[in-house]
């Protein structure tokens, strides 16, 4: 069974500006946002996997979003090196709450940033690593080498999808979804040849977060606004859950960000 | 050319960032050097690869390699210069680096700055305040100045030979010898001097005393009058023996006419005597004392004439340079802007001048002997053409091609 850490939304607002989804002008709401959560928070509860909480801590709104926390691995938790310091506060608590859970907490070197499971996803046994905006290509040699895992460094080259997770989801079949011009054509190249089903999204869906799914097994969840994207998920067989997120869009993250997996995947042989 | 060698390290090759950093490189205009690459056998092995990166202009370079340090690039690291100070005036401390005619960089606190002028046989002075790294003679030198000492953190930049056959100078390489035809050669150089000229780029001739003593001064006078030159480099023994031709019709008394000597030295030394009487060869001119030759056609077309005088002068024309050091500083100040040098019948001069030429600038050494061809030849080994044969036969067909169609006399 899939294990999920969420953070509960206490704290979460538009506080600052760190992305070109955010404006402090443009409030989040904070009773619609309590709402989304819970809905996402239900929805991946009666999926096959176990949720678990992190107590949020003020002034740490974005601590909502744990995809951003760190990449677990097997047993090992590489906790994140936010390049903004509005962020950086969050790092402590999320590997003290990995660490007294029981995993093994491996540190990249400060300088490297990297943000987490934001930036880093795989795909079968290749570990798709997004750069530029966030995180470092040098933190993606690093978590290659404490991973023994093929990292495939490939460069965001438009700030709305600034992190990986933000337009590139795997599938468990092999294949993923993806808007190919938030990569740069080396980018574009390097991902199809290592995935050879893909399914492009197009620009206005792509605008409403849907690259941003958790996908359990044959189950997706992702953000509503993606009629052609759910049709073609739906044709391969999976369940498509559709969920209200625009408080958290908002912030530019949606399902995927406010969600970590721990592991992501089983440790590589 | 500014460098600076990259490293990059990680799977480059899956994610196709080494083809991606090759490619920003060139689409910059910059250009790379694979020095060494090693790529991973198995899946997640990682590979490495060494680039030198080179670019037209420092900051060029700065900005490119800040562009590429966003793709994981790693500036290897590099070693400064070490430098030590000169004992003593006129003396370099021990170890001293010996410049070549190569461009030369040298890496003075972690940045590489270019070695100005370009100079054979000399050391190299570094003055951390200015930035500037200089090529210093042993006269050049005081005590206390910082010179570079051993090869660490120097970097030499050989002249490219190119890879478009533009000119003479690319499809003819080395010497031409005394049995080989020259004609076709000396077209070829001769469309090369038009080019020259069009660009307004400086010709220098370097004339040895066999010009006029062969009678082959009346061509060259056709290629200064035809303005193919733009300064004459010269010993005293030239200069004499064309102001003893141009009083006397003679040269070390010897006739171009009679074939035979009338007077022996002395006109030589009656002629030294009236342009040092006039005030000069300027002044001679002026006054009608010199009223034809080579000199009186340099004066009358405005060539910058440079003489420099030797150990065997009996008595200089006026304006010669005497001072052997100081003789060397005026012919690298008047060499300084010469693109085409033309050395002609004179092994000294022409090896002094050779010495002090830029990698760059094009030469063409003429003698009738061929160790003092070869010898020219060398030092400037992409940028050159040597032939062997009599002064006069080369020039006249050169004057032939260049100066207007005038028959031969």
């Amino acid at each position: 069974m899939r294990e999920l850490l969420l953070c509960p939304p206490d704290y979460y607002g538009i506080e600052y500006e760190i992305n070109p989804w955010m404006s402090v002008a443009r409030a989040a709401d904070t009773p619609a946002a309590q709402e989304q959560w819970q809905h996402l928070h239900a929805t991946l509860s009666q999926l096959n996997c176990k949720v678990h909480l992190i107590a949020p801590q003020p002034r740490l709104p974005d601590m909502v979003f744990t995809a951003n926390a760190g990449l677990t691995v097997g047993r090992k938790f590489i906790p994140s090196n936010f390049r903004h310091k509005e962020r950086a506060g969050e790092q402590p608590f999320f590997a003290k709450w990995m660490e007294q859970h029981g995993y093994e907490v491996n540190w990249l070197p400060e300088k490297l940033y990297f943000e987490g499971e934001g930036d880093a996803l795989f795909g079968g046994d290749v570990l798709f690593c997004g750069y530029k905006f966030r995180s470092d290509i040098q933190s993606h040699r690093a978590l290659a080498e404490m991973l023994g895992s093929l990292a495939v460094s490939v460069e965001l080259v438009d700030p709305r999808f600034y992190h990986l997770d933000t337009c590139f989801c795997p599938l468990p079949d092999g294949g993923a979804f993806w808007f190919p011009d938030a990569f740069d054509e080396y980018g574009q190249r390097a991902i199809r040849e290592h995935l050879t089903d893909l399914i492009d999204v197009a620009p206005e869906e792509a605008m409403h977060f849907s690259c941003n799914a958790v996908v359990i097994e044959e189950d997706i969840v992702l953000p509503q606004g993606a009629p052609q994207l759910v049709n073609k998920l739906q044709e391969r067989g999976y369940r498509c859950y559709q969920l209200p997120m625009t408080e958290f869009i908002k912030a530019g993250g949606a399902c995927k960000c406010l969600t970590m997996f721990m592991p992501q995947r089983q440790a590589l042989e | 050319m500014f460098s600076e060698t990259i490293e990059l390290r990680g799977h480059i090759i899956d994610s196709l960032i080494l083809p991606k950093v090759l490619d920003q490189i060139l689409t910059h205009g910059a250009n790379f050097k694979i020095g060494e690459i090693k790529i991973g056998q198995k899946r997640a092995d990682q590979s490495f690869a060494r680039i030198e990166v080179s670019a037209q202009t420092s900051d060029a370079l700065d900005d490119l390699i800040l562009r590429l340090r966003q793709h994981g690039a790693e500036v290897a690291e590099r070693r400064d210069a070490q430098l030590a100070p000169a004992p003593a005036d006129g003396v370099f401390p021990p170890e001293f680096y010996v410049m070549t005619n190569q461009q030369t960089f040298v890496r003075v606190d972690g940045k590489e700055i270019e070695v100005r002028p370009t100079m054979m046989d000399t050391a190299i002075a570094v003055d951390r305040k200015k930035r500037a790294a200089r090529a210093v003679k042993f006269f050049d030198v005081r005590k206390g100045d910082e010179i570079v000492v051993g090869h660490q953190g120097v970097r030499v930049v050989p002249v490219q030979r190119a890879t478009s056959r533009t000119d003479v100078f690319q499809f003819i390489n080395t010497i031409v010898d005394a049995d080989e035809p020259k004609s076709a050669i000396i077209r070829e150089l001769a469309e090369e001097l038009r080019r020259v000229r069009k660009a307004k780029s400086k010709i220098a001739v370097v004339a040895g005393p066999a010009i006029v003593r062969t009678g082959a001064g009346q061509h060259l006078v056709r290629l200064i009058e035809a303005g193919y030159v733009d300064r004459l480099f010269a010993g005293n023994p030239f200069a004499s023996y064309d102001v003893e031709r141009a009083l006397f019709g003679t040269s070390l008394g010897i006739s171009l006419d009679l074939a035979f000597a009338r007077g022996g030295r002395e006109n030589l030394m009656r002629a030294v005597n009236a342009i040092r009487a006039a005030g000069g060869i300027v002044a001679a001119v002026e006054k009608n004392v010199l009223t034809n030759g080579i000199l009186h056609a340099c004066v009358r077309n405005n060539v910058d004439i440079v003489l420099v005088g030797s150990i065997r002068d009996e008595g200089s024309i006026p304006g010669a340079t005497t001072d052997a050091i100081e003789g060397q500083k005026v012919l690298r100040e008047k060499l300084a802007d010469v693109t085409h040098a033309l050395l002609l019948a004179t092994i000294r001069h022409s090896l002094a001048v050779a010495s002090m030429l830029a990698p760059t600038v094009k030469i063409v050494c003429v003698d009738i002997d061929a160790s003092a061809v070869e010898r020219v030849v060398e030092q400037q080994p992409l940028q050159s053409i040597g032939m062997i044969t009599d002064v006069e036969p080369f020039l006249l067909e050169l004057a032939d091609c260049l100066a207007d169609s005038r028959s031969r006399e």
